[in-house]
C-alpha cells in the first residue's frame, strides 16, 4: 500500500543524506521523494512516498523520529489528502502533429512552455496517476524526455502537521 | 579566544576529566591548548579504534560521557569500529575528529575523509563545524545528545582552520534546547496501570534486564520491582551483572548462547517483562513465538526498539528508571508464583553445580572463571571480549555486585583490554580484569602500553587455545566440513610478550593448581598476565 510521509527537518546541510541513508540503511522502499522550502526559512519539508505495510511505516515514522534534525513526522491520510506533482515533457512535433497534442493538451489543462519546428515542451501539474496517462498518451507522438518532481502533499482541511 | 581553546573550555564545562586521544596534524591546535593543562587526563592509545573502546569503558563505569579525539583521514576511519562499537551497545561517547581546513573541503587533500558522511548509518549524530562560533553549543548539544535519551557515540568534526579561528565571544547556551530532540522520560499512566494489571494475573512472570537497565542507572528500581512481585529475572549478555549470580531470583542469561535455565524459564514464562532491552536476535532466538505465546511487556526509552524485532501487548516507551519507579508507586501486586519459582530454582541449582569436563594439561574456562569469580573484590570490573571466552564468562563467572563490560551488539574482538583501561581510569580502586581469547588478544595487545605508561594495575586472563574458537565450534558443525582458517599458529609466546612490556605472567594448565595460580595471579601488584591454556575442541555446551 502507498503511503505518504510529510517530514519537516532543519534546513541545514546534511539533512537529506541523513533521511535517504537512513532509509537505506534500514530497508525501506522510496517510491518518491520531494525537498522544498517552508514559510519558515529555516525549515524544509520533505514528502516521501513508501509503498509497504503498516508495520513499516510505524517504523519508518519512528526511525525519522530518530534523527535529530527531524522537527515532525506525520503519515498523512491517504484517502484525505490533496497530492500533487509536476512534470515537463519534451515530445516530437511536426506541423502534422502538433494539433493532436494541443487537444490531448487542452483535455489535460496541460500548458505549453516552449516551441520550436519539430518538438514542444509540455507542463503538467497533478495527480501522479494522472501525469502517468498523459505520459502515455504521449508517447505515440515520440518522447524526447520527462522530468516530473515527486509528489508534494498536504492533508485537507484546515489542519497542519 | 581561538576555536581549539573555545572546544576545551566548553569540555570542560561538561566536567570532562580525560581523553582518550591520538595526535595528528589536524588536531595539533586542540593538543597545544592541552598540553597547558595539567588537570586534564589524557592517555595515548596505540590505535584509534581503541580510543573508542577506552571512551566506552570509561562512560560505562563512571556514568559520564568518554571523550575520544583523533586526527582526520587514517586517524577517523580508525576510529570507525569504536563508533559502531558504542553504537550498538549504546554508550555515550564524543568523538572529536580533526579535519583538513575548511576551504579545501571536498577536494580529497591529504588526509580528508568524509567522516561525517562514513559513520552516518551508526551514529547517533554528528556535526561538521564551519564556524568555531558555533563550538560552544555544539559541544553543549553534542553532550547532551550522547547522554539522554537511548546514550550514544556523537562526532564532532572540526576542520583545523576552525580550531585557530577567533571568536567573537564563548557564548553557550544555559539550557540546550533542539526541537528536533525531545526524548520521552516518564511512562504513560494508563500503561502504567496495564501493566500493573498484568503483573497481578500472572502466575509465571519472568523479567528480563537489558543494558538499559545499567544505562538508566535502574539496577536498585529492577531488584526492588523483582523482589516485591516475586518475579524471576533472566538477563541479556548486555544486562548480565544487574544481579548477583547467588540471588535467588537470578536465572542467569537469555539466549542462543545462554544458561539453559534462563531459557527454559523464558519457554514456560506467561508474562515476560522486557527492560531495557531490544529484543535482539542473540537472546530472543525466535520473537514471534514469544510475542504468540505468553504476554509480553517492553519498557524501552527508544520508541523505535518497541514493534522493531517483536509486537508487545503492552508497550511502555520512557526513561526505565523512572517507569520502574512509576510502577514501585502503583502498589504492585506480588505475584502467586512460588510453585513457579521453586521449579526455576531447581533448574538453577542444577546449572550452577553442573561438572565440568577436565582435560589432563589444560584447564576448562568454565572452572577457571567459577573459580575466578570467588576471589573477586566485590565491585570488581571484567571486560570480556568476544568468542568463546565471552561466552563461558557470561555463563560462568559469578557475579557479585561489580560489572562485566563485554562488546555485546557487535561483538568486536579486541574490545576487552581497551575497554578496562577506561574502566581503569574511571575507577582506578576498583579491581578490573581483562578476559580474552588469543584471537582478540592479538587484535588489541599494543593497548599493553598504554595500561603500562599509567602504571594500571589491569590484570588480564587469557584462554589460550590457539584457535579462533568460537568460529572453530560452528565449523565443526554441518553444513560446514571443519575447521578452516582458524589456526592461530604462528602466534607469539605471550609470556615473551608480556615480558617485553615489563608485565609478568602465569600459566596454567593444571586445574589442581588453580587456586593458588589465581591467588598468585591476583595478588601479583601492577599488571599481570594469566595464560590458560585451552584444549582447541572445548565447547561453550560443554
Ligand atoms: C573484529 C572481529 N572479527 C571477526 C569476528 C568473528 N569472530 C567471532 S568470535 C571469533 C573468534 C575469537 O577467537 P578468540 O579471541 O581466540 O576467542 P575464542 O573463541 O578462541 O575464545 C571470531 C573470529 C569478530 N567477532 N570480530
Ligand atoms: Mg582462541
Amino acid at each position: 500500500m502507498k503511503q505518504t510521509i510529510s517530514v519537516l527537518v532543519e534546513n541545514q546541510a546534511g539533512v537529506l543524506n541523513r533521511i535517504t541513508g537512513l532509509f537505506s540503511r534500514r530497508a525501506f522502499n522510496i517510491e518518491s521523494l520531494a525537498v522544498g522550502p517552508t514559510d519558515d526559512p529555516t525549515i524544509s519539508r520533505i514528502t516521501i512516498i513508501v509503498d509497504s505495510g503498516n508495520n513499516m511505516v510505524d517504523q519508518v515514522e519512528k526511525q525519522l523520529n530518530k534523527l535529530v534534525d527531524v522537527i515532525k513526522v506525520r503519515t498523512l491520510e491517504e484517502n484525505n489528502l490533496i497530492g500533487r506533482e509536476l512534470m515537463i515533457l519534451k515530445v516530437n512535433a511536426t506541423n502534422k502533429t502538433r494539433q493532436d497534442i494541443m487537444t490531448i493538451c487542452s483535455i489535460y489543462g496541460a500548458k505549453v512552455d516552449d516551441i520550436s519546428p519539430s518538438s514542444m515542451t509540455l507542463e503538467l501539474s497533478d495527480t501522479p496517476e494522472r501525469l502517468d496517462t498523459f505520459q502515455t498518451m504521449m508517447r505515440p507522438f515520440s518522447i524526447l524526455e520527462v522530468v516530473r518532481t515527486g509528489v508534494i502533499a498536504v492533508q485537507k482541511g484546515s489542519g497542519k502537521i | 579566544m581561538t576555536g581549539a581553546q573555545a572546544l576545551v573550555k566548553s569540555l570542560k564545562l561538561q566536567k570532562v576529566e580525560h581523553i582518550f586521544g591520538y595526535a595528528g596534524a589536524t588536531i595539533c591546535p586542540i593538543m597545544d591548548v592541552l598540553s597547558a593543562m595539567p588537570e586534564m587526563g589524557y592517555t595515548l592509545v596505540r590505535t584509534e579504534q581503541n580510543a573508542g573502546h577506552m571512551a566506552s569503558g570509561y562512560a560505562r563505569i563512571s556514568g559520564k560521557v568518554g571523550v575520544c579525539l583523533v586526527t582526520s583521514g587514517p586517524g577517523a576511519t580508525n576510529l570507525i569500529t569504536g563508533i559502531a562499537t558504542a553504537y550498538m551497545d549504546s554508550i555515550p561517547i564524543v568523538a572529536i575528529t580533526g579535519q583538513v581546513p575548511s576551504h579545501l573541503l571536498g577536494r580529497d587533500i591529504f588526509q580528508e575523509v568524509d567522516i561525517t558522511g562514513a559513520v552516518a548509518p551508526f551514529i547517533k549524530h554528528s556535526y561538521l563545524v564551519k564556524d568555531a562560533n558555533d563550538l560552544p553549543r555544539v559541544v553543549a548539544e553534542a553532550f547532551h545528545i550522547a547522554a539522554t535519551g537511548r546514550p550514544g557515540p556523537v562526532l564532532i568534526d572540526i576542520p583545523v582552520d576552525v580550531q585557530t579561528q577567533e571568536i567573537k565571544k564563548f557564548s553557550c547556551p544555559d539550557e540546550v534546547s533542539i526541537r528536533g530532540y525531545k526524548p520521552s522520560i516518564r511512562g504513560n499512566d494508563l500503561q502504567i496501570k496495564r501493566v500493573v494489571q498484568a503483573i497481578a494475573r500472572s502466575r509465571q512472570p519472568l523479567i528480563c534486564a537489558g543494558g538499559g537497565v545499567w544505562l538508566a542507572h535502574a539496577q536498585k528500581e529492577l531488584l526492588e520491582l523483582a523482589e516485591r512481585c516475586h518475579i524471576p529475572v533472566v538477563k541479556t549478555m548486555m544486562g548480565i551483572s544487574v544481579l548477583p549470580t547467588d540471588h535467588p531470583l537470578n536465572l542467569g542469561m537469555i539466549g542462543a548462547h545462554g544458561n539453559h535455565c534462563a531459557n527454559k524459564a523464558l519457554a514456560k514464562s506467561d508474562l515476560l517483562i522486557m527492560v531495557g532491552t531490544r529484543a535482539a536476535d542473540r537472546a530472543l532466538v525466535n520473537p514471534t513465538d514469544i510475542q504468540q505465546r505468553m504476554a509480553t511487556i517492553h519498557i524501552d526509552v527508544d520508541p523505535a526498539e518497541i514493534g522493531k524485532n517483536m509486537t508487545a501487548a503492552i508497550p511502555l516507551v520512557g526513561d526505565v528508571k523512572v517507569i520502574l519507579q512509576q510502577l514501585l508507586e502503583k502498589d504492585v501486586p506480588v505475584t502467586d508464583s512460588d510453585a513457579w519459582l521453586a521449579q526455576l530454582r531447581d533448574y538453577r541449582k542444577a546449572e550452577l553445580s553442573r561438572v565440568f569436563p577436565k582435560r589432563e594439561g589444560y584447564v576448562f574456562p568454565g572452572t577457571v572463571l567459577r573459580h575466578l569469580g570467588r576471589k573477586l573484590a566485590d565491585d570488581a570490573v571484567v571486560c570480556v571480549d568476544v568468542g568463546q571466552n565471552q561466552i563461558f564468562t557470561c555463563k560462568h563467572l559469578p557475579q557479585k555486585h561489580g560489572r562485566l563490560l563485554t562488546s555485546g551488539g557487535l561483538g568486536t574482538m579486541g574490545y576487552a583490554l581497551p575497554a578496562a583501561v577506561g574502566a581503569k581510569v574511571a575507577a582506578p580502586d576498583r579491581q578490573t580484569l581483562v578476559v580474552c581469547g588469543d584471537g582478540s588478544f592479538q587484535m588489541s595487545m599494543n593497548e599493553l602500553a598504554a595500561v603500562q605508561q599509567a602504571g594500571m594495575d589491569v590484570k588480564i586472563v587469557l584462554m589460550r587455545n590457539n584457535t579462533l574458537g568460537m568460529v572453530h565450534e560452528i565449523q565443526k558443525k554441518a553444513p560446514y566440513h571443519g575447521p578452516y582458517g582458524v589456526s592461530l599458529d604462528g602466534s607469539p609466546a605471550f609470556d615473551t610478550i608480556a615480558a617485553a612490556y615489563g608485565i609478568p605472567s602465569i600459566t596454567v594448565n593444571d586445574e589442581d593448581t588453580l587456586d593458588t595460580q589465581l591467588d598468585r595471579f591476583l595478588s601479583t601488584p601492577g599488571c599481570c598476565l594469566l595464560i590458560c591454556e585451552v584444549h582447541p575442541d572445548m565447547s561453550t555446551t560443554d
